[in-house]
């Protein structure tokens, strides 16, 4: 399946990588939906002799296809909810020389990197590799509430219901780009939604 | 001189207005007839007498009603107000500079009284008199940032310093112009002005955090910024850019001298003693477009900067849809003549303006 390719952006905006099976003694990957090709696009069986996986299949297909890499840990998710104390436990023992990859959307991977982020690893430290929907984890800058794998711009705030427009600006910490309300100007007249990079 | 302190509004009836004192002291952004982006840094060691880089921390007429619309600010939302947990340090940094700066610059309205960490702080405009504990968070009602700042116009960034950049750790932000804390905190200086246009092109940016870095303890720098506001409204803030909006749209021929406002920021950096952090008050002035046209120069530069200004930053700073409207207004205050250089009035030495 070929890549999506982000168009240039502003700063604030994370650029994802490629992952590539780097030397260390404990690898950590997490992933969801079609972020399971990346992984079987690097898998040794020597790299996941050391590997714990993180799956969240979201839909797809693919767990048992990684399961049968035979990771020295393998974990399938109904959830990132419901992974995330598990992601934050396996953090807790990250030693020196863990290697952490994340692989899916941009919401896996903003989420899962601000817990690596504060179990200590360093953000420039942790590769990525974006992969599948291209969705993105909204906050709404008026209520504050995250609506998830938001597909079009403008789109509706799941908490508050205004209609918020897509920004590029983007949150590490909030693991969210930010959504601001598009007719505040003229109330009620609202663009129809397009997909974000339509 | 003494201070005349207003009773007044930032919001609903809009009752803020400036003196005659305040409108010779504002501080115009334009040194020149046109803008553009610029590392527009210098020194912070004060300026003309009454003017508002005088002293390190600007007190005017409009302090207590500030203070006042930053607490109703805060009631409504706290998240305007955060520190990181590394940045209490910090908090006290800011605490102990705002007050020996106040101290000594208004002795007739601030006292601060050391008996090692036994400190007693008296702000007689706000009627406030503390004993506390220097460095003992327990014996005042806030954290130090939030309690000084409560205290003190103007918007605070405290910026912690490593790995080459800085990094916005801790604010009390309810001054600001469309930008929010709680999104920013933790970014550092490239990521949180991302969204400007521009500047990062033109390398301001890398050679702005350069000096920052560079920035000594007691050798504090400065710089204005600016935009418009419509309505002398303080908490332009994203996160009620849905409730006032609208009143972009309130902009007439008749009401624009009065509802039409030049934002200024003094913005002034100051390196903190103990947690080597950068601290950035962001000071907010306003002034109406009437009040401004009563300075001939200011009539003339204002006329042609907004003209001039390039589409990108007219955008950006959320006035492209009135700058028509203002051109046409503006445009009765300029005769053409030429301008002196440099912000200060010039009152005496420029000429009046030429009717048509
Ligand atoms: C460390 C202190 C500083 C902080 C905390 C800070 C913060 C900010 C923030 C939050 C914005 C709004 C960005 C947005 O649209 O979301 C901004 C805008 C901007 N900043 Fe800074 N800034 C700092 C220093 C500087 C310096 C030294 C320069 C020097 C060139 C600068 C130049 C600008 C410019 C040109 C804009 C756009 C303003 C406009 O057009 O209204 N900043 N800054």
């Amino acid at each position: 399946m070929s890549k999506f390719e982000f168009p240039p952006s502003i700063k604030s905006r994370p650029v994802w990588g490629t992952l590539e099976a780097r030397a260390g003694k404990h690898h950590l990957m997490i992933a969801d939906a079609e972020g399971a090709e990346a992984i079987l696009g690097i898998a040794t069986p020597e790299l996941m002799a050391n590997t714990h996986i993180i799956y969240i299949p979201a839909g797809t297909d693919y767990a048992a296809r990684l399961s049968a890499l035979k990771p020295a840990q393998f974990y399938e998710g109904p959830s990132y909810a419901a992974a995330v104390t598990r992601i934050q436990r396996v953090l807790q023992d990250a030693h020196m020389g863990l290697q952490v990859y994340l692989t899916g959307t941009e919401g896996l991977m903003g989420q899962a990197m601000h817990e690596a982020m504060q179990a200590g690893i360093p953000h420039t430290a942790i590769q990525t590799e974006h992969r599948g929907s291209v969705a993105r984890r909204m906050q709404c800058v008026h209520c504050k509430g995250i609506t998830e794998n938001v597909e079009t711009d403008p789109f509706v705030c799941s908490h508050c219901g205004l209609n918020l427009f897509v920004r590029d600006h983007y949150s590490r910490r909030l693991a969210a780009y930010q959504g601001v309300c598009i007719d505040a100007e003229d109330p009620g007249n609202v663009p129809e939604p397009k997909g974000i990079y339509e | 001189m003494s201070i005349q302190f207003h009773k007044e509004t930032f919001r609903g009836d809009y009752s803020f207005h400036n003196s005659e004192r305040a409108i010779k002291r504002f501080p115009f952004p334009f040194d020149k007839d046109s803008y553009m982006y610029a590392v527009n840094m210098e020194q912070h060691r004060g300026g003309p007498a009454d003017s508002i880089y005088e002293k390190r921390f600007d007190v005017d007429e409009h302090y207590i009603s500030e203070m006042d619309d930053r607490a109703m600010v805060l009631a409504d939302d706290p998240l305007r107000c955060q520190s990181l947990p590394h940045m209490t340090l910090a908090g006290w940094d800011l605490l102990e500079l705002i007050m020996v700066s106040k101290s000594e610059d208004y002795p007739d309205l601030f006292e601060l009284h050391r008996n090692g960490d036994q400190w007693r702080w008296i702000n007689k405009p706000l009627g406030i008199d503390d004993s506390f504990t220097f460095m003992d968070e327990t014996t005042l009602p806030y954290g130090p940032m939030e309690y000084i700042t409560r205290q003190t116009q103007g918007d605070f960034c405290v910026l912690d310093q490593r790995d080459d950049n800085l990094w916005m750790d801790a604010g009390m932000v309810t001054t600001q112009a469309d930008w929010s804390l709680d999104f920013d905190i933790g970014m550092n200086f490239f990521e949180w002005h991302a969204p400007v246009p521009l500047a990062h092109e033109k390398g301001i940016f890398v050679r702005a955090l350069k000096f920052l870095l560079n920035i000594q303890q007691g050798a504090p720098a400065r710089r204005l910024n600016w935009t418009m506001t419509v309505n002398p409204l303080l908490d332009t803030s994203p996160e009620n850019y849905h409730k006032w909006g609208i009143q972009k749209t309130t902009l007439t021929p008749e009401n624009i001298a009065a509802k039409q406002h030049l934002r200024v920021e003094l913005q002034t950096f100051f390196r903190l003693p103990r947690s080597n952090a950068l601290v950035f008050p962001i000071r907010c002035y306003l002034c109406a477009f009437q009040d401004l046209m009563t300075v001939p120069k200011w009539g003339r530069r204002l006329h042609r900067v907004i003209r001039d200004l390039p589409v990108e930053l007219a955008t950006y700073k959320g006035f492209i849809d009135n700058r028509p409207m203002m051109l046409d207004y503006l445009s009765q205050f300029d005769d053409g003549q030429p301008t002196s250089l440099g912000i200060w009035p010039d009152l005496d030495t420029e000429p009046p303006l030429k009717s048509a």
